[in-house]
């Protein structure tokens, strides 16, 4: 078997060994267990992958595998790896292994929790070790589904309505897809699903790719949150629990991203060339759109959610700007505001199980009785700013800097817009560490509270230290991420 | 003729026949502790009887000069048609064993594998009359098992409008096959290809011939009567209804209008594409207003129809694959759902509205879980079996050029997510005081609930019967 086909099997026998378990310990001992294997397993992949590409194996996908599944339409189960989908796949394994600790004493349902969220794990890690379109995409959906009931079920405020709006939008969003990729094997000849060979042959006509092209963006894209469809972000993660407000901000998000990248321009790349000032545009709105949104917000998750919409909307920001640089910077992005964003979601829901409240006129003072996550929420947030030091630099900088690179009018001020961004998240990050963290503490109730258990401190000790290794050690990875964004850059401008 | 080809092509029906006569004969000889056991006695030999006909075996041919065609991939259909008739018998049991209903179970089979029979000579037919026939021997004793709870206002009503609406239906068709009769002069489908010319009077007579299969199928706008008689009859019934019969008239209508209206292929694809718009949108927004189960599962099913016409309207062999592998997983997930519904209804007396499941994954969580699934496999979330079959579907009509028709159908499968979602979120979110109190139930419902549930679970991701679905059609 091969190993990247574990990926998507272990949550698999994870579910299984939930649904016998009996207790919460048990429950304990299998997510623990399952969620250690699949982090050993990435950083094992890491590892090998590295040492495969200092091997000189030049093959596009390294660990590739095939097996016929439906011969009528060319369908294939296949998988393979890049170094895009390595260092997806180790971000998701780390969000995977922070959100169990960080969902550790939930109080209903734990088992379903547990079970749902393995469920959507399969789906994740399924879809980012995919070659073949359909498989790709069904994954995409396994990991979407599981969403409602996950927020319907232990979500918090308008759980009900957030739940279903994002459902809704998102499965419009694949509604989009499916259309798209049936456009896109029937366009290349019907001869194959496989991403490589569809790329290879490049044989689909201008006129069609200019239909196919918006249409699959807007597809992955409004899982990206880009603007207008960004809609069920904020909702959707403010009712979501913990646990699922951290892969979903931090990987599923991260699935659009990818999908723009991986199928709509490297499939359709000369409509991607003729388009992408449409939705330079709509990008560049989003990230602005984004930031200015959060500055306004009260409720800790909202200003959070919004700058998720501002962070993804500069990931495909930068892959539109079609240069090496700038979609190294984008995948670096994914890494990083994946990274940060989860730290914020645990920091959060951490907080809000204490004070059972997250809106920020009514927390103060945090500093001093919760020590240790209130530090957590500074690194976070200095991360989230793009301090120096913190992976959150490194990927903006890249980005900026690529996308600085194009010597066009349009694409400069567009830059530009964006680059206010930073300025506008600083605002928005201090003014929040400022009052709810800083100042004396006005609420007599909270003064008791007391700071992070052991299992917090595990979730947020991996977040961080993944976060500053990424800002203090990027070079390996930004090498590892640039050499395959190369080979599609190059395949998207010839 | 020889004599002993009869046996050859006919082998399935012949097999039927005897059951139907055994199960009569069973009905009358044996005394009332014979009849404890009548179900078990019908299940078994339905499992002999799909046992003994499933293999799709030997060459296509036709007998009575023509009348009666063979073919592998009709075999494969019946047994499909069959399983799912094996499991509406399983969930059954236990309301057949209610007082009113225990002294006639033996008619229920009877008439149940009376229609199933007329629906195998429907799909065999290589004659209109034929064809004309055995749809008559399938709907007039559906029209009596929907009214089979005669003391129940519902019931009789549903079988009251069930009958005159087929009836009319029938008459429609009727008068269309007279219209061909005229332009083509024969009835047999292989004569009358050549003659189809696409003259305004066979157009006309196609139209009418189509009205009357979509009364059957249920399409928007002939699917007046299908929320009234859906609610109104026996859920085993409305089950076997909703599946079995709506199964049947796909295939049979996919068959004709690839085999004999060939010549006409742009007429009724225009006429499919406006009625599958229509079927699946109206029924859809419909959907969404429904407050109790029965009603709600009908709207859901007219919709499912529009999708079926999707394979029909691409008029490929991949196309027939399609449709017969969406037919099969539609049925399990439908058949789950209904035996879900059933078994509810039966243990909490009578309880069919969809803010009764509120709280149901308290009290009994495996059945809001079958019912979830199911709900998901008919949404087409994967890893479901809906999905694949969804995806053939759009696949199949998009290679012929649909493709605004499959991007409204996409559209489309988001609404009925939200409605299929609104089911889940009653069971599962919604809080309840006085939820459906815990019961543990039957055995036979059980075995049926599983099987179901296998066939969602496993029919997509398993490829080989879809593998042998299309081995077998690609000879059509």
């Amino acid at each position: 078997m091969n190993i990247l086909s574990l990926f998507p099997a272990i949550p698999l026998l994870m579910m299984l060994g939930l649904w016998i378990s009996k207790n919460t310990k048990q429950i304990r001992t299998v997510m623990v267990a399952g969620s250690s294997v699949l982090l050993a397993l990435a950083a094992w992949l890491v590892i090998a992958y590295l040492g495969m590409r200092a091997d000189g194996q030049t093959a596009k996908m390294l660990f590739t595998d095939s097996f016929m599944w439906y011969k009528p339409l060319n369908i294939h189960y296949s998988v393979g790896v890049d170094g895009i989908s390595v260092a997806m796949i180790l971000l998701s394994a780390i969000i995977v292994f922070t959100g169990t600790f960080a969902s550790w004493r939930m109080e209903t349902g734990m088992k379903e929790f547990f079970l749902w969220f393995c469920f959507l794990s399969v789906g994740v890690f399924g879809f980012f070790i995919s070659l073949d379109l359909f498989t790709m995409f069904m994954f995409y959906e396994v990991a979407l589904i599981p969403m409602y009931l996950l927020i319907g079920v232990w979500g918090s405020g308008k759980k009900e309505y957030s739940a279903m709006k994002l459902t809704l939008m998102l499965m419009f969003g694949s509604a989009l897809l499916l259309i798209g990729i049936l456009g896109i094997y029937f366009g290349s000849g019907a001869t194959t699903m496989n991403i490589l060979e569809i790329a290879d042959m490049h044989n689909i006509p201008l006129a069609l790719q200019k239909v196919w092209f918006p249409i699959v963006f807007i597809g992955f894209g409004i899982l990206g949150a880009l603007f207008p469809f960004h809609t069920w972000s904020p909702d959707g993660h403010a009712s979501a629990p913990t646990a699922v407000s951290m892969l979903h901000a931090g990987v599923l998000m991260k699935l659009g991203g990818y999908g723009c990248f991986r199928v709509a321009m490297y499939l359709l790349p000369e409509a991607a060339q003729e388009l992408n000032w449409i939705f330079i545009i709509l990008t560049a709105i989003s990230v602005v759109y984004g930031a200015f949104s959060a500055c306004v917000q009260t409720d800790l998750k909202y200003i959070n959610a919004y700058s998720s919409v501002s962070h993804c909307g500069l990931v495909l920001f930068a892959i539109l700007m079609m240069n090496t640089t700038a979609a190294t910077g984008a995948v670096m992005q994914m890494l990083s505001h994946g990274l940060m964003t989860a730290l914020f979601f645990a920091l959060i829901g951490m907080i809000y199980g204490r004070t059972h409240t997250r809106d920020i006129r009514e927390l103060s003072g945090l500093m001093k009785v919760m020590p240790f996550l209130s530090v957590g929420y500074v690194i976070a947030g200095l991360a989230n700013l793009g301090l120096p030091g913190f992976s959150g630099f490194v990927a903006e900088m890249t980005i900026f800097n690529g996308a600085f690179m194009n010597n066009d009018t349009f694409h400069r001020v567009v830059t530009i817009i964006a680059c206010t961004s930073i300025v506008i998240t600083a605002v928005y990050i201090l003014r929040v560490i400022g009052r709810i963290l800083y100042g004396t503490c006005t609420n007599p109730e909270h003064l008791k509270l007391k700071d992070a258990t052991w299992d917090e401190r595990i979730a947020v000790t991996v977040l961080v230290i993944a976060i500053a290794g990424l800002g203090i050690f990027p070079l390996w990875m930004n090498d590892m991420i640039s050499n395959s964004v190369t080979g599609v850059i190059s395949h998207i401008l010839n | 003729m020889n004599y002993s080809d009869i046996f050859t092509y006919m082998h399935t029906e012949i097999a039927l026949i005897i059951a139907i006569v055994f199960g009569f004969l069973y009905d009358l000889i044996a005394g009332k502790r014979g009849r404890r056991h009548f179900h078990t006695v019908m299940c078994v030999l339905m499992v002999l009887f799909i046992a003994g006909t499933i293999y799709p075996y030997g060459e296509a041919g036709e007998i009575f000069g023509g009348m009666f065609v063979y073919n592998p991939v009709f075999n494969i259909v019946k047994s499909i048609l069959a399983i799912g008739t094996l499991i509406v018998f399983l969930q059954s049991d236990n309301w057949l064993r209610r007082e009113d209903t225990e002294f006639k179970r033996g008619e229920f089979y009877v008439l149940t594998l009376s229609t199933l029979l007329g629906m195998y000579f429907m799909i065999s037919a290589g004659h209109f009359l034929m064809f004309f026939i055995g749809l008559e021997l399938a709907s007039v004793p559906m029209a009596c098992l929907v009214a089979f709870d005669k003391y129940k206002n519902n019931s009789a009503e549903a079988g009251a409008k069930y009958i005159l609406s087929a009836l009319f239906s029938s008459g429609l068709m009727l008068f269309g096959i007279s219209f061909f009769y005229g332009t083509a002069g024969t009835l047999y489908f292989d004569d009358m290809v050549a003659r189809i010319d696409g003259s305004p009077l066979q157009i006309m007579a196609m139209v009418f011939f189509f009205a009357g299969l979509g009364f059957k199928l249920s399409l928007v706008p002939f699917h007046l009567w299908t929320a009234d008689t859906y609610q109104g009859a026996p859920t085993a019934v409305t089950s076997y209804l909703s599946v079995i019969s709506k199964g049947a008239a796909a295939f049979t209508l996919m068959a004709i209008l690839i085999k004999v209206f060939a010549p006409m292929v742009r007429d009724w694809q225009l006429m499919l594409w406006i009625v599958i718009v229509l079927s699946i949108t109206v029924a859809n927004l419909f959907a969404i207003r429904q407050k109790n189960m029965k009603r709600f599962l009908a709207f859901s099913s007219i919709s499912q129809a529009g999708y079926i016409m999707l394979a029909v309207i691409s008029g490929t062999s991949f196309g027939m694959t399609s449709l017969i592998f969406y037919v099969l997983v539609y049925m399990v997930a439908n058949l789950a759902a209904f035996g879900v519904i059933g078994v509810i209804e039966q243990n909490s007396g009578g309880k069919v509205g969809m803010d009764d499941y509120n709280g149901l994954y308290k009290t009994n969580p495996k059945l809001a879980v079958i019912m979830m699934l199911s709900l998901f496999s008919l949404a087409g979330i994967p890893p479901f079996a809906g999905f694949f079959s969804k995806f053939f579907i759009f696949a199949s009509a998009f290679e012929e050029g649909f493709h605004i028709l499959v991007f409204i159908a996409l559209v489309n499968t988001v609404i009925s997510l939200y409605y299929y979602l609104l089911v889940v979120k009653a069971m599962f979110i919604t809080p309840n005081d006085s939820p459906i109190a815990a019961f543990k139930s039957d055995c036979s419902t059980r075995i049926s609930l599983v099987l179901c549930l296998c066939g969602v679970l496993a029919l997509g991701i398993v490829s080989s019967v879809f593998d042998c679905i299309n081995m077998f059609s690609f000879g059509m």
